[in-house]
């Protein structure tokens, strides 16, 4: 086991934990203030992914097609919460678990429907095809690289937005206590939307990012969207740091543990064993983390609620 | 009175439910009674939830890991060369009930929303655990390599098969009855309407919570014994996440808390899959829409139109 | 004082959430027998102090004893199993189901397991008699198949006492039991709860004034999450420092 792979498999796990980081923090907030549970989240995501590949497509940039595929998910996920998705904050949670499964089911036909059942392509700009030495002697993805400057650019982003400006503190102020922030006079609906509309953009940016890396199509959002959860829960619900962690963690976690698990295990088990037992434990270990740590604190890490 | 009523409805259905299989057989329409097979089977897997959520009032987001438990209890035990319906059976009944003892345990410690995201998260686990599971079919599956065995009956004859499911969960809906109805049931009820009641009044509730939802998962495991044997194959997929929402969605059709809520749920939605895949490929936009359509308007379900009175059973 | 008589002790009890100290080394002996009221301004840590009490809130440190057994490590419902009744300030009932079926929880929680899945639980005509019997005790038997729901308030608040009574406490908590009542149906209820005092000891938490001195033989003052006096009730009124803590806004109020 080398450092370099070692190192390698780090930056990864940094990397897949920052895309983690920018659904869950979408999706906690939703959680948190609006005291909602969207399983579309990852429809929104799946949505994004498919609008950057055709306007990169269309527009033949990667860089112009980013702001726009942002903005046009933006804009789904903010009508899709005026028209629909409002009605459902005074419900009850299995009623939004069923409403947004159903949701998926539509998102999911709605992209067959327009953009057919194949895989679409993405590819990286091409000012980020090659490799970069992060640490010297080692090369690494350009791509990836930037898109772990992207995820770190992003939380110092929201870090700065929650805690140093006004719609930061209003949204503080909503996601530890609703009834005081509608109590007092904040504009509670239009706060609500924009809050939906920035997750909705962060989805578009982690599908935009994961998109060369994966493959855009139907059904990405599902499988991305457990994890989410998981980071969600981890990290405590409504709480934005919490969810930092929790990604990192996680996407941390994961990397690492299926590169190194079976290896690891080789060394004092047999390896027919270590390499059956390797992989097993490395797909549950992110569970088994979620499940270790809600037995300890059972509302997550950093629980924005009192 | 409206209670001979109902009781007539469902003497009714119970009759054209066994005569079925026979006129279908005759009418040329053997696919008929497979696809019955499966209502019948969703049916008590959506019953077993319906312990879980409508009676519990757990809502459990992965309750398809206890299903596909099952199903893989017999599946591997057929590979490994124990097919008797008495051994196999049994033995996916206890896996889906200790595996729901399990989970409940950590679970069950949780409320509101990490509840739902704990259940759904520990499904997750074991779906990716059938995936790591090589020598038995791993993310492709494992075929049944026979049919469980019932000395005396042939369960390859697709009637036979269907009569025996049926018996099943008709015998599955009385004991659920009875259990509603129990002082157990009490219980439950009294839990799902004020939980800090019944701890004042001297109840250990977490206990019960607990007993409900491994009681459920045994259910569970029965229905994946049943799947297993009517489609021939099992797949990690039947524990995905998105087959516990479509057991959700089943119930919520159907109705929660009404004791035939599964059964009703599991036909309507499968049958409403058949219909509508014959038109277009996007059934599952439709099937979309009219759920949206049931939890904005309707959020008893399907069944609190017909069950005015019997809800909260 | 022998300890037997002492039924419900509490020492030193301390919690302190975040940066406020909610019950600060409280100390409080309960004597079985009687009524025994705890007042105080709001804030005060009444309900964190009943909450512990129950079981609800684990304490910081401290201990509480019930009949001499040491409950402060205790589940909630086991507490109730040693003869801990409580009746809650927001009305906990079952509102989907009759009165009486309320009551046949009760009363089926100190009959035998509820681990039971067979025999329908209508048939056992010794909870419906009991049940029946509780309700005839507190005058609510004509109301015995209404839904609970459906019911007035002041009859709501009756029911939640006859709830706790109905597990046969040897101490029953009221938290509030007048709270949100109208004139008529505070004296109906300060009535009943005058009954009550017969059958079973009785610790009660209340503001209305005119209930506290008219039923209590002893009286705590908890002010800042500590007791600063207890004592006969004239004895209290006449305590300067309550008067200044407490009793002193209320008249002036």
């Amino acid at each position: 086991m080398s450092a370099l792979l070692l190192l390698e498999q780090g930056l990864n796990g940094l990397q897949f934990g920052l895309m983690l980081f920018l659904l869950a923090a979408g999706l906690t907030l939703v959680f948190g203030i609006m005291d909602m549970v969207n399983l579309a989240h990852g429809s929104l995501y799946m949505i994004g992914a498919y609008l950057m590949a055709t306007l990169a497509q269309a527009t033949g940039s990667f860089w112009i097609a980013l702001p726009l595929a942002m903005a046009a998910t933006a804009a789904v996920g903010m009508a899709l919460e005026a028209g629909l998705l409002r009605r459902l904050y005074e419900r009850d949670h299995l009623s939004q678990v069923l409403a947004t499964f159903a949701l998926i089911l539509i998102a999911n036909d709605l992209v067959r429907m327009i953009w057919g059942p194949q895989a679409l392509l993405l590819d990286a700009p091409r000012a980020l095809a090659g490799t970069i030495e992060i640490i010297p002697g080692a090369p690494y993805p350009a791509f990836r690289a930037f898109i772990i400057g992207v995820g770190l650019a992003v939380a110092a982003a929201l870090y700065w937005m929650i805690v140093h400006t006004r719609v930061g503190a209003l949204v503080r102020a909503g996601a530890s206590n609703r009834e005081m922030a509608l109590a007092l006079g904040v504009n509670v609906k239009r706060l609500f939307t924009l809050v939906f509309g920035l997750g909705a953009a962060l989805c578009a940016l982690a599908g935009a990012m994961l998109g060369p890396l994966l493959a855009v199509q139907i059904g990405m959002g599902e499988s991305i969207l457990i994890q989410a959860f998981v980071v969600v829960v981890i990290g405590g619900i409504g709480s934005i740091r919490g969810a930092l962690v929790g990604a990192l963690l996680v996407g941390m976690l994961d990397t690492i543990g299926r590169a190194f698990l079976p290896v690891l295990l080789r060394g004092f088990l047999s390896n027919n064993i270590a390499d059956a037992l390797g992989p097993t434990l490395a797909a549950m270990a992110v569970y088994i983390l979620m499940a270790a740590v809600l037995y300890w604190k059972p509302t997550g890490l950093f629980a924005a609620r009192g | 009175m409206a209670l001979s009523r109902s009781r007539t409805a469902l003497a009714l259905v119970l009759a054209a439910t066994i005569a079925f299989p026979f006129l279908a057989e005759a009418a040329g329409g053997g696919y008929y009674v497979g696809l019955m097979t499966r209502v019948m089977i969703y049916a008590l897997a959506a019953t077993s939830l319906n312990l879980v959520l409508g009676y519990g009032g757990m809502i459990s987001f992965g309750h398809a890991a206890f299903f596909g438990a099952g199903a893989y209890a017999v599946a591997i035990l057929a590979q490994e060369g124990v097919t008797s319906v008495w051994v196999a059976w049994p033995m996916a009944i206890a896996a889906g009930a200790a595996l729901a003892l399990v989970i409940g345990a950590i679970s069950l410690r949780t409320r509101g929303l990490y509840f739902i995201m704990i259940t759904l998260a520990f499904a997750q686990m074991l779906y990716y655990f059938f995936v790591s599971l090589k020598a038995y079919g791993g993310e492709d599956g494992i075929n049944l390599v026979v049919r469980s065995r019932l000395p005396g009956l042939d369960l390859r004859d697709e009637t036979t098969f269907y009569l025996l499911v049926l018996a099943l969960l008709a015998g599955c809906l009385y004991l659920l009855g009875r259990l509603a109805a129990s002082r157990f049931g009490a219980v439950l009820r009294g839990i799902r309407e004020n939980e800090a009641r019944m701890t004042a009044l001297g109840y250990p509730t977490y206990r019960y919570r607990l007993a409900c939802f491994t009681i459920a998962g045994g259910a569970a495991g029965l229905a994946g014994a049943l799947i297993v044997n009517q489609h021939g194959f099992v797949s990690p997929g039947l524990l995905d996440w998105t087959q516990s929402g479509t057991l959700l969605i089943m119930l919520i059709l159907g109705g929660v808390g009404w004791l035939y809520g599964g059964v009703a749920g599991a036909a309507a939605m499968l049958l409403l899959e058949e219909v509508l895949s014959l038109w277009t490929g996007y059934w599952k936009l439709g099937l979309g829409l009219v759920l949206l359509f049931v939890v904005l308007r309707a959020p008893g379900g399907v069944g609190s139109w017909f069950a005015r009175g019997n809800a909260r059973g | 004082m022998p300890v037997a008589d002492l039924l419900l002790e509490v020492r030193r009890l301390f919690k302190r959430f975040g940066g406020v100290v909610a019950t600060d080394r409280l100390d409080l002996a309960v004597r079985e027998g009687g009524m025994h009221a705890l007042i105080g301004p709001n804030g005060a840590g009444k309900t964190t102090l009943i909450a512990q009490i129950c079981g609800e809130v684990a304490p910081d440190s401290g201990q509480i004893l019930f009949a001499g057994r040491d409950i402060t490590k205790l589940p909630g419902h086991a507490r109730v199993a040693l003869g801990l009744g409580r009746s809650f300030q927001i009305t906990r009932i079952f509102r989907g189901l009759t009165v009486r079926d309320n009551i046949a929880l009760a009363v089926q929680a100190r009959s035998g397991s509820s681990m039971r899945f067979w025999r329908p639980v209508s048939a056992e005509r010794a909870l419906t008699h009991e049940s029946d019997a509780v309700l005839a005790g507190l005058g609510m038997d004509a109301s015995a198949g209404v839904a609970a729901g459906s019911l007035p308030h002041a009859d709501q608040r009756r029911l939640e006492v006859a709830l706790a009574l109905a597990c046969r406490p040897r101490l029953l908590l009221l938290d509030e039991p007048l709270a949100g009542m109208g004139a008529e149906d505070a004296q109906a209820m300060i009535g009943l709860i005058a009954q009550l005092k017969q059958r079973t000891t009785i610790l009660m938490v209340e503001h209305d004034m005119d209930a506290v001195f008219r039923l209590a033989d002893v009286i705590s003052v908890l002010v800042g999450g500590a007791v600063i006096a207890s004592g006969a009730p004239q004895a209290i009124r006449d305590d300067s420092e309550v008067k200044r803590a407490y009793l002193g806004e209320e008249e002036a109020a």
